[in-house]
């Protein structure tokens, strides 16, 4: 079980995520920046908890809804958010844009917007590890359409077959595309995703993605197994899908999250009620540490804070200029 | 004949629904969303053939696999992968499997499967959705390569391409989907055919998809300073209409391949082999590449606009030869 000290500190880190998130949504549509971009709302307990967990010397393999594994690993929440804005403060200069934020000083490996793309470079990174042989481990994180790409079998299968310490992490969001008639596709053959790793005889665990205490044993009991040599470990985690990630273009639904909604002093609204009520983690963990001696007003206290370090990462990523356009044709070739 | 003004998206689309109109094999396989800002015609096509749109998992692979064999069991799927990019994920099956089966069956077998996919630099697509994919499948003996730039030869095109007995790559430039224009229902363009899109006598440029605007922006800028520039649109990569193009420089003596692929073995770089090997003699001067520098294309606005071919690109590669 998590002491409450960990506790009050993932819940200042997914509240960080949640609002940068927000914040991102707010900028996308005063046209601050273009493209289209993924946001992570509903996953923060995840990111929270997995990137705490791992060792200095361990790799991350993340995707497109890469926003809350960075931020979470210790990326500060100015570079992120000017690399996403486009500028030369970004913390990879303005190449990367929202898909590709990296940190490789922090063990990330490259961040792949391609469906399928992160699933199978962690498993080069579990074969680095192996052949260092420090007992070091790779985590690959991915949402559920990864499964249903070619290379995820084979990234399984080789995983599986060469034991190497490969954390599979399935975030399953269920963040399924459009169908034409509005309706979403169904896209698994399978009902359960663990399924598919066990059939390469990987151990694999389902768990919440809004229960802190579940997602820190799984983790620790899945990072354990891989550094231990016993093979690569495959973790579900189901999280529900927020009201407002149905596109690439994410409208803020549910506005911004109301921790008063935690404490009672906001009424909940019909629309939306399941999501405030059971499906949001932020709420959630703040409903709990609402209820210890003085809770309320600290989780208040957290939420200005990390309000007020928001403001200054806009203002961080908004003063900092444009990079220099020729600098397009650097870093080609390391 | 009937004239109607849409997008190049709806364009697209209304190929599609007339072609499955006229021929009971023709499917579509893939999601409508990718097609453009056309959610509501995609879904008035889901509602009228339930059973011939079908929308796939991401799994590209499979998607042109089912593509290539269907087609060689006598189907006429059109297979939208996407962004230009995930087709990567499908090469195997377009260029390994759809691409040969006709010549490696002796002349036996046929895949008249389509492909079609998005490309090209769209505005923060940064490395990984802004290719352009038409000189990868190029350089694939046994694929037809098409390339629209307007409404009217989008919808045109597909329609051949969904007659035509031979797999067919078609490319759409992102960029180009809300593009209006007046389309000829009903008629059909057939491959092979460049498309003179402006006539002049000084200068031809040649341009493939999304560059025929530039070309055709740049075209109007030199008018003004009396410089006559004939705008060659090439839409047909392969089969190559090799023909118009020397016909063309036969006239002007003078040629900018214009082209947003990068610039080593890049589309442009391919045109100019095929003028030097064969209209050499015409030429006043050298010929003229304008293509994006060598490099992957980046997040940050500035940096990707940078790189990207444009109206001014062309204007100084004329200035350089006239």
């Amino acid at each position: 079980m998590l002491d409450l000290d960990s506790k009050w500190r993932y819940f200042s880190n997914m509240l960080l995520v949640r609002r940068f998130e927000e914040e991102l949504i707010a900028l996308y549509k005063t046209g601050k920046f273009s493209g289209h971009f993924h946001v992570c709302i509903g996953q923060e307990a995840t990111a929270a908890i997995a990137m705490d967990l791992l060792a200095q010397r361990d790799h991350i393999t993340t995707t497109h809804r890469n926003h809350g594994h960075m931020l979470a690993r210790g990326v500060s929440e100015k570079i992120a958010l000017a690399e996403i804005l486009g500028r030369e403060a970004g913390m990879n200069s303005g190449y990367a844009g929202s898909f590709h934020l990296t940190a490789p000083e922090l063990g990330f490996l490259s961040t792949s917007g391609i469906v399928g793309g992160a699933i199978s470079l962690g498993v080069g990174g579990a074969y680095a590890c192996k052949q260092r042989g420090d007992q070091s481990v790779t985590m690959a994180l991915f949402g559920d359409g990864a499964l249903e790409e070619g290379v995820s079998f084979e990234s399984l299968n080789l995983a599986s077959l060469w034991k190497l310490p490969l954390v599979f992490v399935c975030e399953n969001n269920d963040a399924t595309l459009w169908t034409p008639s509005g309706t979403l596709s169904k896209e698994h053959a399978v009902s359960d995703l663990c399924d598919l790793p066990r059939l390469c005889g990987i151990a694999t665990k389902s768990v919440a993605g809004l229960d802190l205490n579940e997602l820190n044993s799984t983790f620790t009991l899945a990072i354990e197994h891989c550094r231990s040599g016993a093979g690569p470990f495959f973790i579900e985690v189901k999280t529900a899908r927020w009201p407002g990630n149905r596109t690439q273009w994410p409208e803020p639904v549910t506005g911004r999250t109301d921790l008063n909604m935690a404490l009672g002093r906001q009424t909940i609204p019909d629309e939306d009620r399941e999501w405030f009520e059971v499906n949001d983690p932020v709420l959630k963990i703040a409903r709990q540490l609402a209820n210890e001696p003085a809770g309320d007003s600290k989780l208040l206290e957290i939420d200005i804070a990390i309000t007020r370090r928001m403001e200054v990462a806009v203002e961080f990523a908004l003063s900092s200029p444009y990079p220099n356009a020729r600098k397009a044709l650097d870093h080609v070739f390391a | 004949m009937t004239i109607q003004k849409m997008s190049y998206a709806e364009a697209v689309l209304t190929a599609l629904n007339d072609s499955m109109i006229a021929d009971d094999s023709v499917s579509l396989i893939g999601r409508p969303f990718s097609l453009g800002p056309t959610r509501v015609l995609a879904k008035k096509l889901k509602e009228k053939f339930p059973t011939r749109v079908c929308e796939p998992p991401t799994s590209e692979a499979a998607n042109a696999a089912v593509g290539a064999g269907a087609a060689m069991a006598g189907a006429r799927p059109f297979v939208d992968l996407g962004t230009g990019a995930f087709s990567f994920l499908a090469f195997s099956q377009i260029v390994n499997e759809a691409a040969v089966c006709n010549y490696m069956s002796g002349g036996k077998l046929r895949a008249p499967v389509v492909y079609h996919v998005n490309h090209g630099v769209r505005g923060a697509g940064a490395p990984q959705h802004s290719h352009d994919m038409h000189a990868y499948v190029w350089n694939t003996p046994g694929l037809q390569v098409i390339l629209p730039a307007t409404p009217n030869d989008a919808y045109g095109l597909v329609r051949s391409a969904l007659t035509n007995p031979n797999p067919t790559f078609i490319m759409s430039h992102f960029k180009q989907a809300t593009m209006m224009g007046d389309v000829e229902l009903g008629v059909s363009i057939p491959f092979g055919k460049a498309d003179v899109k402006r006539t002049g006598t000084d200068v031809t440029i040649i341009a493939v998809s999304l560059m025929v605007h530039a070309a055709l922006e740049a075209a109007e800028q030199l008018a003004t300073r009396g410089i006559s520039a004939e705008v060659v649109d090439v839409r047909s990569l392969s089969p190559l209409d090799e023909d118009t193009l020397l016909q063309s420089i036969e006239k002007t003596g003078r040629v900018i391949v214009v082209d947003e692929s990068p610039l080593h073995g890049g589309v442009s770089s391919g045109i100019a082999g095929v003028l030097a090997d064969r209209g050499f003699k015409y030429l006043k001067a050298p010929i003229r590449r304008v293509g994006r520098p060598n490099t992957p294309v980046p997040a940050s606005g500035p940096m990707e606009e940078y790189l990207v071919p444009g109206p001014q690109h062309i204007l100084e590669a004329v200035a350089s030869i006239l």
